[in-house]
């Protein structure tokens, strides 16, 4: 027998996984000085858009804008990349208003690779990791390639996404592949097995891309993006995203597409068990909505340009996993579908993740020290959902390896604190995703103010440079110098203000009011008082936006910052690490057993666990009073 | 989830024959709390400037200024308290329902304020941001308050622990149960109405491009209205003792003439309580709710079983037997001067599988039915419905059936009623006491909260703002109805949303 040489490698930090997790990850880590190491199993598949081609949407855009307030990647990149932009929801409250961008994936990834090659401190390495090692004291100390390569590190990110064991199934082709056909990887889970970590297996799904050249776009309707545009990151000049966008198009399914669907259930993997997994009832294929939605006879279809430099139209809102015939068959029925030919068929795709309530509220595994993941290895879906996590547990690595206290985020304080705990506390049978209904502070957790809310952790932990921290805190200056000068300025019930509130069908003073008064009248704003202002100054248009919503919707702000001060009370009382739940007395088994696996870190998170109940919640007071 | 920082509230003492007990107010501003309520004979005193350790004769008034109840009061400062916190101890005399309207001002303390009275304290609470507001104690909480503050000695701090554990179990249970019937189907019901609406919202702003709710709002907003109407129909219900009373609810079935007005004339007579006499909504029947020992017990007395062929009579045994059904406790009246008969047997026949006492009255004449003869009766009927008997809890016949021999006429049998009645329902260990009162000022109040919830919703709909703003105010109706029935919110909004609406791209 040979002997074969093994080799070693050291670096602080290796990250296990390039989609969008793992970049935001690796680049926080090797941003804040670290040697950080980033596995992938194809450059090719780097910041890959395996499915839909899109970034944002509601709540998904508040994560974007989150993330780019923390010094994260995904606003900037997609600022460069997209196709199409819009802001959805812009007939409802600010709280929901919701950027959407379609992105050009080619170009986004391409971008995104650039940037992690660009990066001082940071190497991409094309290798599948088989294993994590670990010394006696269940710490981390390296990973392990397939070639057998020992690659020591202090921390490590576990951003596998869809890769471990995956499956990916259409009718009766069942092929052991990633998503886009690259390579699974396969021995991870095994490792994280025998290191005592609980794994679940998820599914999910994607439609068919279809060849442009043979659609009929005159039988659909065509979706134009917004003028002008606004761009994700707060750092974007809005002067550069003002591009010339692609359409998008708008078809419906009918009576005779679900009569097809109907007819080869018993041939569908879904239906025949031949697919274990758990999918996500959010973004239910094809089949699933005929079966779930019998009464419906017409599901909207996007028709959606997948990039600059391609034909291929991707078709949203019929994932499938039917056989290819009965695939070429339903997307025919579809007007302006006619005549499509298929260049990739729709499937779906099965694969290994964890139970989450195994993390930590830094995304750190309790069993394993040193340990992070993040993504949909986390049990999470959507781009955004895994970006966001991504630069969570990187700099909550970061910060372990440097000493320094983690990054946290409440629920009150972002969407990402609202995913993470959510992750962390609660069951969890499907695949995650964001919803503005999730988040019980939304008024506060608005996309428009996530830099006020979150660029001061982001500034702490080292992702913001100090020029750009200078600017948003003047940012947060004028914000507060103008809203508290509207309050103050006082307009008469005069001749010039009775005139102009005429003008615009606004019933006139009698007595004189301020100015705030009349921004929080539903048919007046913030700009269209600058007639009765003179001596108002000259700010940007964020600013402004800040100014009038924090006039107009007071009473729901002031509101909702009482219920988090209730809040943060509870969440402020800590619960010890070390806690030994059978020396509790009187906590009910239930809420025991639940307290010993998720070992929530406050009272705050203790009570949001089903099957915790408040009698137990005194016990435990008591028992930390002790 | 409960807050340390509140001020709370609750009757501290088991209500007892005498009428007599104390309301108990703890917390920051706990003072402040009783001196809106609080009146003295000469209008001069005012609790928040009197000393600590001190006791005031005077009135609670209600906020126009009407006397609920005649009181002595006791202020007293922190730390040298029960609680360590400032405390106020209202000692009530008017009985129980003068108690629980007394606990119910002090609950609603804050409406005081927007009154003339309580204007000075309204000023304050305005400038330092914080209105004084009282909530209900939760089951133990002065105990707990007590040790949190350092009150009790550490090494009792198990007990206090299995105390409290034991207390909440029993409110629970207790305040699950008593919502059962027609209140809990009306929640239920409108519960899932409004999680409807939520999620019709919550889809549609997930999903724009797919769902609208706009086209829906005027069908909203009539289904607003119609829940609110149902929301103040039940806390008008509360208000006028009605569910505040929910008690054990006890039918007297017997045959005419076996003495069931002259028992319930005894209990009225020896005890000081309180009756209030509604026609049943559903039944012709007269029920009434009487204060026993601080037992509450709803009374239906049933028209009197027996076969009947006439069509007006039939309908008021059905209503009869209706009742017995929904019953928490059968009171079989048994007139033992003269003998049993079939239309016994067919009684005896619903007493299989509930918990029942047989009072075998008029023991002062000629026996002609004795106790083994009705236990006879009973053990031939229980046995012929031993399949119902299987399906209860309580597998020992004997243990659910109690057999006492009774003269209404003369008082026999009195006590060992009472005391039959608390080892059936309670085993002898708790006494029904202040928790029950505490259970229904709770559900007034979340009855309350959610109406308040709702109106926040229409107020948003009348200042032309769009549903993302008031879906969060639905939520909270949805929450406060959950919490009355035992429910938890969990993923409810989730699961619906998935399951009533095809989400899209």
């Amino acid at each position: 027998m040979m002997s074969t040489a093994v080799l070693e490698e050291y670096v602080d930090v290796a990250v296990v996984g390039a989609g969008h997790a793992g970049c935001e990850a690796a680049l926080a880590c090797a941003r804040l000085g670290l040697e950080t190491v980033l596995f992938t199993m194809s450059v090719e598949a780097i910041a890959m858009m395996p499915c839909n081609p899109h970034i944002g949407g509601s709540s998904k855009g508040h994560l974007v804008r989150e993330i780019d307030a923390l010094g994260g990647e995904m606003a900037r990149c997609i600022d460069h990349t997209f196709l199409q932009s819009r802001m959805l929801n812009r007939s409802k409250g600010p709280a929901v208003h919701s950027l959407r961008a379609q992105a050009d994936k080619a170009a986004y990834s391409s971008r995104m690779r650039q940037t992690l090659e660009k990066q001082e401190h940071l190497q991409i390495r094309m290798q599948e990791v088989t294993e994590i090692i670990t010394d006696e004291k269940n710490t981390l100390t390296a990973v392990k390639t397939v070639s057998g390569t020992v690659w020591h590190c202090k921390a490590a990110v576990l951003c596998t996404g869809t890769y471990l064991n995956a499956r990916c199934i259409y009718g009766d082709v069942s092929v052991s592949t990633g998503p886009n056909a690259t390579q699974a990887a396969t021995h991870l889970t095994e490792s994280l097995r025998q290191h005592g970590i609980e794994m679940y297996r998820f599914k999910t799904g994607t439609p068919a891309r279809i060849d442009g050249k043979t659609i009929d776009y005159s039988k659909m309707t065509r979706q134009d993006g917004d003028v002008p545009v606004i761009p994700f990151s707060f750092e974007t000049d809005p002067a550069e995203v003002q591009i010339d966008q692609v359409p998008v198009y708008i078809t419906h399914t009918n009576e005779e597409t679900h009569a097809i669907l109907r007819d080869n259930l018993d041939r569908s993997p879904l239906f025949s068990g031949e697919i274990q997994g758990t999918g996500p009832r959010y973004c239910p294929s094809i089949e699933d909505k005929v079966v779930r939605f019998s009464q419906k006879t017409s599901h909207q279809v996007f028709v959606e340009p997948q990039g600059r430099e391609t034909d291929e139209m991707y078709i949203d809102g019929m994932s499938s996993s039917m056989p290819e015939d009965v695939q070429v068959r339903m997307y025919r029925t579809v007007p302006g579908l006619e005549h499509a030919r298929i260049v990739k068929m729709a499937y779906a795709i099965e694969y290994d993740c964890i139970n989450a309530l195994q993390l930590k509220d830094t995304f750190e595994f309790r069993a394993i020290e040193g340990l992070f993941s993040a993504g949909q290895f986390n049990g999470s879906s959507g781009y955004e959902e895994a970006a966001a996590q991504g630069l969570y547990a990187g700099v909550n690595a970061a910060m372990k390896i440097l000493g320094r206290d983690p990054l946290k985020i409440d629920r009150s304080e972002g969407y990402i604190g609202v995913l993470v705990d959510d992750l962390i506390t609660k069951e969890n049978h499907e695949p995650y995703r964001m919803m503005t209904s999730r988040a019980e502070y939304r008024l506060l957790l608005r996309q428009d103010n996530a830099d006020l809310r979150l660029l001061e952790k982001g500034y702490q932990t080292g992702l913001v440079s100090e020029e750009r921290y200078q600017k948003f805190l003047k940012k947060r200056e004028q914000i507060a110098e103008e809203t508290a000068r509207v309050k103050k300025i006082t307009i008469g019930a005069g001749q010039e203000a009775r005139q102009f509130l005429e003008s615009v069908h606004s019933t006139p003073l009698t007595t004189s009011a301020t100015l705030a008064e009349l921004i929080r009248r539903p048919e007046l704003n913030y700009r269209i008082l600058a007639r009765l202002d003179p001596d108002r100054p000259n700010l940007s248009e964020e600013v402004q936006d800040e100014v009038e919503i924090e006039i107009k919707y007071e009473g729901y702000i002031e509101r909702q910052t009482k219920q988090v001060k209730q809040f943060r009370k509870t969440e402020h009382m800590k619960i010890p690490e070390t806690i030994d739940y059978d020396l509790v007395p009187s906590l009910r088994n239930e809420a025991r057993q639940k307290l010993k696996e998720i070992r929530p870190s406050s009272i705050g998170q203790a009570s949001r666990i089903m099957g915790v109940n408040p009698a137990d919640i005194s016990v435990l007071l008591i028992y930390l009073k002790r | 989830m409960e807050n340390t920082r509140d001020t709370i509230a609750a009757i501290s003492t088991a209500v007892s024959e005498s009428g007599i007990g104390i309301i108990r107010i703890s917390g920051p501003c706990a003072i402040e709390a009783a001196d809106l309520l609080f009146c003295s004979p000469g209008g001069k005193t005012r609790l928040k400037e009197v000393k600590s350790h001190t006791i005031h004769y005077g009135f609670i008034c209600d906020p126009e200024g009407h006397v609920i109840d005649e009181v002595l009061v006791s202020v007293m400062h922190a730390p040298r308290t029960y609680t360590a916190e400032n405390t106020v101890e209202i000692n009530c005399h008017g009985g129980v329902l003068a108690m629980q309207k007394v606990l119910d001002a002090v609950l609603h303390c804050d409406r005081y304020q927007k009154t003339g009275k309580g204007q000075e304290a309204g000023e304050r609470a305005r400038k330092s941001d914080e209105t004084v507001h009282v909530r209900a104690a939760a089951p133990g909480e002065f105990t707990k308050r007590a040790y949190l503050n350092g009150r009790i000695d550490l090494s009792r701090a198990e007990a206090v622990m299995d105390l409290i554990e034991a207390k909440n179990e029993f409110a629970l249970r207790n305040s699950v149960s008593q919502v059962r019937g027609s209140l809990f189907r009306v929640i239920a019901e409108l519960r899932g109405k409004i999680l409807y609406q939520i999620a019709h919202i919550e889809a549609s702003l997930d999903d724009p491009e797919n769902l609208d709710f706009t086209p829906h709002l005027p069908e909203f907003r009539e289904d607003l209205s119609a829940w609110r109407n149902t929301l103040k129909r039940l806390i008008l219900t509360a208000e006028d003792g009605r569910l505040a009373a929910e008690g054990i609810r006890t039918v007297i079935v017997g045959k005419p003439n076996a003495g069931k007005s002259s028992f319930l004339n005894l209990l009225l007579g020896q005890e000081r309580a309180i009756v209030t006499e509604i026609a049943g909504t559903t039944r012709d029947l007269l029920t009434e709710t009487i204060h026993l020992q601080g037992m509450t017990l709803l009374v239906t007395d049933t028209a009197g079983i027996r076969d009947t062929d006439d069509t007006v009579e039939k309908i008021g045994v059905e209503r009869a037997r209706q009742s017995v059904e929904e019953a928490d406790l059968l009171l079989w009246m048994v007139d033992s001067s003269v003998p049993l008969d079939e239309n016994d047997r067919s009684i005896a026949a619903l007493l299989s599988g509930r918990r029942s006492i047989i009072l075998l009255n008029k023991t002062d004449l000629a026996e002609q039915t004795g106790v083994e003869d009705v236990r006879k009766m009973v053990r031939d009927n229980v046995v012929r419905s031993a399949s119902a008997m299987k399906k209860s809890k309580d597998t020992e016949p004997e243990s659910l059936t109690q057999i006492i021999p009774f003269s209404a006429k003369e008082g026999t049998g009195y006590d060992a009623f009472v005391r039959m009645l608390k080892d059936l329902f309670f085993h002898g260990k708790l006494s029904w006491n202040d928790e029950v009162v505490i259970t229904n000022a709770r559900h007034k109040l979340l009855l309350e909260q959610a109406e308040d919830s709702l109106e926040r919703v229409s107020d948003s709909l009348d200042a032309g703002m769009s549903e993302d703003f008031f879906s969060i105010d639905l939520m909270s109706a949805y929450e406060s109805l959950g919490a009355i029935i035992g429910e938890e919110v969990g993923e409810d909004l989730a699961d619906e949303i998935f399951s009533r609406f095809c989400m899209g791209k």
